[in-house]
């Protein structure tokens, strides 16, 4: 049972860590990142060509794929996001939809059907362990995803509460004709901001092609567990993500012990049970304070309204 | 010698045209009220001289420097600050951290986030109170002082007594009383005349977007301004068409 336990705290990790750009993209400027998980395949994927055509360690081909992201999300935000945001609040949703769409099948062209792992190339880390007392092993892997992800949202957090920068892209989100009145370029302000979630999507595809397999089509599970974890987790700061993701990690883990099937049940439930709950006791969809209030809705159903 | 320079300004918002031909100069250390009726393009005219709203035509000249196209972040650092209409702080932050988002535009001075608690020594207990959870008197403090905090050339103080009780109003103009002695360049919008006469060295009104009155505050009497507010000065022109 303390095992179960500790591997789904540690499993946890790896959710926090996915969740992390797009709790920051969801709660910090208000874009909900479909294409989140595909973006973080895309990232394995990048680490995989170099290891296997370069023979670069994942570890050091981050050094390239991180910076290769920040301009990806520089781009995205700049070019699609914020013209897309123009349009109302659905479409942003709807362009990254799209981009996942586009991203999974260009890697589907380039990369064909085969599952790609990075665990060859880095040695005897995907499978070591160390051992606890009452023998139970834990991953190393797991333990640096896990460290890894507390040093993600915590410096996050960190950066957006201490940080001048930080403050400019809170303000940003939340009025930027205000920002822009007191000298914030909102332009940027976001354009760095998506840069940043960028970078944590670049981690977590590193830890995703490390710990598993993925193939062109994996976006998709990633994005789910993501966004349950960024939803349990709920809004206020970007430590809840990292409560999220253990909760959900646990609900599977122990999901798993109940039944063989029970894995992604068990997420799934405590995700729809949170969900509901939040909904009957505070009357607001899981945006959050603040977030959709009943003008939000109304928006987005003339959005919808209006795009069909 | 002219400090801000307006010329023939037009601003629009759509179809409806907010500002008409506005020309006025402002010398350094002029405090200068805008009256006007609700809609007469007071606060319109303040957003684009804040670079808010971009005028359709005309010119503004800062201390010699076109400032017409550039937008309100770069305006800022060049020494135009304004505390908006309905204060619009940064209510999920701190009273500190709104402060201290003034100083984004990078110019430096005599305004620190201490200054400004010296100024407004009420905001000092609500240092770290998210702004959503202070008084209106206590956010108009602090979105002054956010403005404040850029060091500006030029403050522009769109309707600080908006949305105040009569006893807050006085308070907060008693926190301005030294800001506005102190030399430093001022456009407020006010509704109050009474209070706007008081304090201001010349008065503009503005009717329907046009400047109906510029005058001196000292030379020209409540009367006068209050004629020229409801356009009552051009009765024998009759109203035009609008």
């Amino acid at each position: 049972m303390i095992d179960t336990l500790i591997q789904g705290v540690l499993l946890g990790g790896y959710y926090a860590g996915i969740a992390c750009g797009l709790s920051f993209m969801f709660f910090v400027m208000r874009i909900i990142n479909l294409a989140h998980g595909s973006l973080a395949v895309a990232a394995a994927y990048g680490l995989w060509l170099l290891a296997s055509t370069f023979g670069i360690s994942p570890f050091v081909g981050l050094l390239i794929i991180l910076p290769v992201m920040a301009v990806a999300g520089w781009i995205l935000q700049l070019y699609l996001l914020e013209r897309s945001a123009r349009g109302g609040a659905l479409l942003p949703i709807l362009t990254t939809f799209g981009l996942a769409i586009v991203i999974d099948n260009l890697m589907f062209e380039q990369f064909g059907a085969d599952t790609r792992s990075l665990a060859p190339f880095i040695g005897s880390l995907s499978y070591d362990s160390w051992e606890l007392p009452g023998s139970i092993y834990v991953g190393k892997l797991a333990v640096m995803t896990m460290a890894t992800a507390i040093a993600l949202l915590g410096g996050l957090q960190f950066f957006l509460s201490r940080f001048a920068l930080g403050r400019a892209i809170r303000a940003t989100a939340e009025d930027p004709d205000t920002a822009g009145l007191v000298g914030i370029d909102a332009r940027t302000a976001n354009a760095l901001a998506a840069a940043i979630a960028m970078v944590t999507v670049g981690i977590a595809g590193a830890f995703l092609g490390m710990r598993a397999t993925f193939d062109p089509y994996s976006g998709g599970p990633q994005l789910l567990f993501a966004f349950e974890a960024a939803v349990i987790g709920g809004a206020g700061s970007l430590w809840g993500t990292l409560i999220g993701g253990i909760v959900l990690g646990l609900a599977q883990s122990l999901g798993a012990q109940v039944h063989p099937q029970g894995f992604l049940i068990g997420g799934h439930a405590v995700f729809l049970a949170v969900l509901f709950a939040r909904l009957f006791l505070t009357g607001l969809p899981f945006l959050g304070k603040g977030g959709f209030s009943r003008t939000g809705l109304a928006k987005i159903r003339a959005a919808i309204r209006s795009t069909l | 010698m002219t400090m801000l320079s307006v010329q023939n300004l037009n601003v629009r918002h759509g179809l409806l045209q907010a500002v008409r031909d506005v020309s006025f100069d402002l010398a350094k250390g002029d405090v200068l009220a805008l009256v006007g009726a609700n809609g007469a393009g007071k606060t319109t005219l303040l957003r684009s001289l804040a670079g808010a709203h971009l005028p359709t035509s005309g010119r503004i000249i800062l201390n010699g420097a076109d400032m017409t196209g550039v937008p309100s972040h770069q305006r800022i650092a060049r020494g135009i600050a304004l505390v908006p209409e309905g204060r619009r702080l940064f209510l999920q932050m701190t009273v500190e951290e709104n402060l201290l988002l003034g100083k984004s535009a990078g110019r430096t001075g005599e305004w620190t986030v201490d200054r400004v608690f010296d100024a407004f020594p009420n905001l000092i207990p609500r240092r770290h109170a998210k702004t959503g959870h202070l008084s209106g008197g206590e956010q108009q403090a602090t979105a002054i002082g956010r403005a404040l905090m850029s060091n500006p050339d030029i403050l522009l103080l769109d309707e600080v007594s908006l949305g105040l009780s009569p006893l807050v109003v006085d308070r907060v103009y008693a926190q301005l009383q030294t800001l506005l002695t102190s030399g430093t360049t001022i456009i407020l919008v006010e509704q109050d005349l009474g209070r706007a006469m008081a304090v201001a060295r010349r008065v503009i009104c503005i009717l329907e977007g046009r400047v109906v009155l510029d005058s001196p505050a000292k030379s020209v009497t409540r009367d006068q301004v209050t004629q020229a507010y409801f356009g009552l000065h051009r009765d024998s022109t009759g109203r035009e068409a609008s």
